[in-house]
């Protein structure tokens, strides 16, 4: 029987790995996508919930959720882009314009 | 008499709408006449005011009019304690002040007539501004006379100063003029300064600036011969200022240059009214001039020494008006001699009568300028007699009136003071008659040399065009101004009827004399004076025949109240009442020594007359052989006792070298301590920027130099690398969450 413990676990590990990916890897493109992990880890649990709960707020809110995913990642590849052709690299190491 | 403050305010009036409005555009004629008729009031009612005081008795014969309160009630300190200071304008009539606004309205009316003919050659605005200076000084010589205490008198005593520097200068243009017109108006100064000390004093002394409460109070005080007391102070200090204003040694270096004025301007300011002021001022304050005998002998020694120095440099002068000039210093200081030797009266009626003889010589000296083209110097006229009879005639009147030939009226009033001199003190006696008999000699030598002898002057135009006869009578120049010669221009002379007036003439309004036609007579406007002045040379002397010749002195009589306290007037009502004069205590001369003395006058008179008519007329050679012999003197006397060089070399250059010297105070103390104010502020605005800079900016830049510092740590942590913010922020969340969960 999968109960919501195992849900939240999958959804934790997920996090998680999202959480080590963005903070570890220095490609930008794979940072990036540990984002969208982080991201629909947290759909996990908002899905779980609607289910568990009877109730359909979760679910609108995880469309809701995945839809400012896309706009996101439609204007983040877009940054990535404009970057990639200033500097032609993806090396997150590389990204310090804004420090003092 | 309720309308005597009409008199001096109708010349007034005459000036305000002269100066006012005719400068601009009043005519020639109209501007003359409203002058004249100005003054003509004046005379008017003078006469209708001295009528109405010869009508009252004679211990009565003075009348107080308080017009207007000048000067309200101050408390100012005297010697006992505060006082009221107050004076009002207030004029007084009594017969010394009648006598003088006679004199002063009269012969200003005949004045002002004889000018509306001499100046008739200056342009229209020049001469409109003529009257007004001469109605204005009117004004002030008759306020000056009519005041009655100290401070009216002063106004007028400064007013006819001014109107004298303004007519001297009336020529400004011309250098030599203006220059004496300052000399006269700085020596006056002098003399002025001694008089309002003395008024200072006076005040100080009395507590009052009233004639008759300051003689009353005078008359109270004991007599001063031994010491030297306040009342001589006082009588000395109006005595200085007597000097200036008359023309006595040391101040009377200003008279014979105040000659640079036009004529009549001479005539009446310069000889029979403003430099009589002095005599008026001794004569009003007779009683502190009684009281102080030591003074008196002062005033008679300067008066007489006065007398003789100045008929002995008039004896070698060659400018006709410079001749009259010495002579009036002269004849000043026989009124002063007068008032010196106690004969207020005798030096009253001495200013009378030579006001009369001195103006018409003056006047006739005018015309015989006028006639000559504005030449002045002797040496260049002679034989005038027969081009102008009336002044011939009317000046030989004056000069035997001056010399005292009976029975003219220069006679009895010189004749009273010599007579006066000789009781009174022999030797001031003896030089008085040295100095008739230079007086007498003197004035022939004018007459000879003017009328009488061959003409010496220049050529003069017959025919129509005569270009060299024009130049020649063009080219006469001024003796005192040998640069000027040749300069056609008609500030060289007095009056001019050469090309340079012709131009004037063109424009329609001048009397369009053209090229000169030689000696003339002068018109009907200028002869008139001179005969009506003749006229009063002649009779003015009967108001004061002596007893001696049988005459009934009245003109002493009558001026006597003003020479005397009012309560002494009043004692003279009883019998044994001679006290009111105060030479009758000494021996009385008979009346044989005073009709010898007369005699002797009169043959020194007539002996002075008989050599100048023998040095000038009949051996013209002796004068210059005697002045070739007596090189020495006469060279002397022609520098005038080199006394303006005396002046110029102490005086004036002492005042130079003071204004020199604080000049240079001026300079290095004042400017000094000005500048040296400036370098401190500088110097200390220097440090106060270092101030500026090292401490307040320098608190600024360190505040900015620490946070800049401490900032060098923090810039650090913003490293720009978004997986290091990522990193710290999960660390926070993790130090909240296990606060949340530990620490709760």
């Amino acid at each position: 029987m999968i109960t919501p413990t195992h849900y939240m676990l999958l959804s934790a590990a997920l996090f998680i790995i999202g959480v080590v990916g963005v903070m570890v890897r220095r490609n930008i493109i794979i940072i990036f996508m540990s984002i969208e992990l982080i991201l629909n880890a947290v759909n996990i649990n908002l899905i779980a919930y609607s289910a568990q709960l009877q109730n359909l707020v979760g679910q609108v809110f995880a469309i809701f959720v995945i839809a400012v995913a896309a706009a996101e990642a439609a204007v983040g590849l877009g940054i990535i882009l404009a970057f990639y052709r200033n500097k032609e690299t993806v090396n997150i190491d590389e990204m310090n314009l804004m420090k003092f | 008499m309720r309308y005597i403050w009409l008199i001096p305010l109708l010349p007034l009036f005459g000036a305000a709408v002269n100066g006012l409005f005719g400068i601009r555009s009043f005519s020639r004629r109209t501007a003359g006449a409203f002058a004249t008729a100005m003054m003509l009031g004046a005379l008017g009612l003078s006469l209708v005011a001295f009528w109405q005081l010869l009508g009252l008795p004679a211990d009565a014969r003075a009348y107080d009019a308080n017009m207007l309160e000048w000067i309200p009630k101050i408390p100012l300190a005297t010697h006992d304690g505060i006082g009221n200071f107050e004076v009002t304008w207030g004029f007084r009539l009594d017969p010394l002040s009648a006598m003088m606004i006679l004199v002063v309205t009269g012969i200003g009316t005949l004045i002002h007539i004889y000018s509306t003919g001499y100046m008739v050659d200056e342009p229209r605005g020049g001469y409109v501004r003529f009257f007004t200076y001469l109605n204005l000084f009117c004004f002030f010589m008759l306020m000056l006379v009519l005041g009655n205490n100290f401070l009216v008198m002063f106004v007028g005593w400064e007013g006819v100063g001014l109107c004298s520097y303004l007519l001297i200068g009336y020529w400004y243009e011309k250098k030599s003029a203006s220059d004496a017109g300052k000399k006269a108006f700085i020596t006056n100064r002098v003399g002025d300064w001694g008089f309002i000390l003395g008024v200072f004093l006076i005040y100080y002394t009395f507590g009052t600036l009233d004639f008759r409460a300051v003689q009353n109070a005078a008359a109270a005080l004991p007599v001063e011969t031994a010491q030297f007391g306040v009342l001589s102070l006082i009588c000395l200090l109006l005595f200085v200022g007597a000097t200036g204003k008359s023309a006595q040694i040391p101040l009377y270096v200003w008279l014979p240059d105040a000659m640079e004025g036009p004529t009549p301007v001479s005539a009446l300011i310069h000889a029979a009214t403003m430099v009589t002021a002095g005599v008026y001022m001794l004569g009003r304050n007779a009683v502190l001039f009684q009281q102080a005998p030591q003074v008196m002998t002062i005033v008679a020694i300067v008066g007489v020494l006065t007398a003789l120095m100045a008929a002995s440099i008039g004896l070698v002068q060659y400018d006709i008006k410079r001749v009259l000039a010495y002579s009036t210093v002269s004849q000043l200081g026989y009124m002063f001699t007068a008032m010196g030797v106690g004969a207020f009266s005798a030096g009253a009626f001495h200013l009378m009568t030579h006001a009369f003889f001195k103006a018409l010589l003056f006047l006739g000296s005018g015309s015989v300028i006028h006639a000559m083209a504005g030449e002045q110097d002797m040496r260049r006229m002679g034989a005038l007699k027969k081009h102008m009879p009336v002044t011939f005639v009317t000046m030989l009147i004056g000069t035997l009136a001056i010399a005292g030939i009976f029975p003219l009226s220069g006679f009895f009033s010189k004749d009273e003071i010599l007579f006066r001199a000789f009781l009174a003190n022999k030797a001031v006696w003896v030089i008085a008659v040295i100095t008739a008999f230079m007086t007498a000699f003197y004035m022939f030598r004018l007459v000879s040399m003017t009328f009488f002898g061959n003409y010496r002057g220049p050529a003069w135009e017959t025919g129509s065009h005569g270009a060299v006869a024009t130049a020649a009578a063009h080219g006469v120049k001024h003796p005192a101004d040998p640069q000027a010669h040749g300069q056609a221009h008609k500030v060289d002379h007095e009056v001019s009827h050469g090309p340079a007036d012709a131009d004037a003439a063109h424009d329609g309004h001048g009397s369009g004399h053209g090229p000169w036609h030689g000696p003339h007579e002068s018109p009907r406007a200028m002869t008139f004076p001179l005969q009506a002045l003749a006229v009063g040379a002649v009779i003015a002397g009967f108001l004061g025949i002596p007893t001696a010749l049988g005459g009934g002195n009245a003109i002493e009589h009558f001026l006597e109240p003003s020479f005397t306290a009012q309560h002494r007037a009043e004692s003279a009502i009883n019998p044994q009442s001679e006290i009111h004069n105060p030479q009758s205590e000494e021996p009385h001369a008979s009346r044989g020594v005073e009709l010898g003395l007369m005699a002797l006058s009169l043959m020194v008179a007539i002996g002075g007359i008989a050599i100048a008519y023998r040095f000038y007329v009949t051996h013209p050679e002796t004068s210059e052989s005697l002045a070739e012999r007596f090189a020495g003197a006469h060279r002397t006397l022609s520098n005038k006792y080199y006394v303006d060089e005396l002046y110029g070399a102490t005086v004036i250059s002492g005042t130079f070298a003071a204004a020199r010297n604080l000049w240079t105070v001026d300079r290095t103390v004042v400017d000094g301590a000005v500048n040296g104010a400036g370098w401190l502020t500088v110097i200390s605005s220097w440090f106060s920027g270092l101030t500026d800079k090292g401490v307040v900016d320098g608190l600024v830049n360190l505040v900015g130099w620490i946070v800049q510092e401490g900032s060098q740590g923090f810039r650090r942590l913003q490293t720009g690398l978004v997986q290091n913010y990522a990193m710290v922020m999960l660390l926070g969340i993790f130090a909240f969450v296990t606060v949340y969960l530990f620490v709760r």
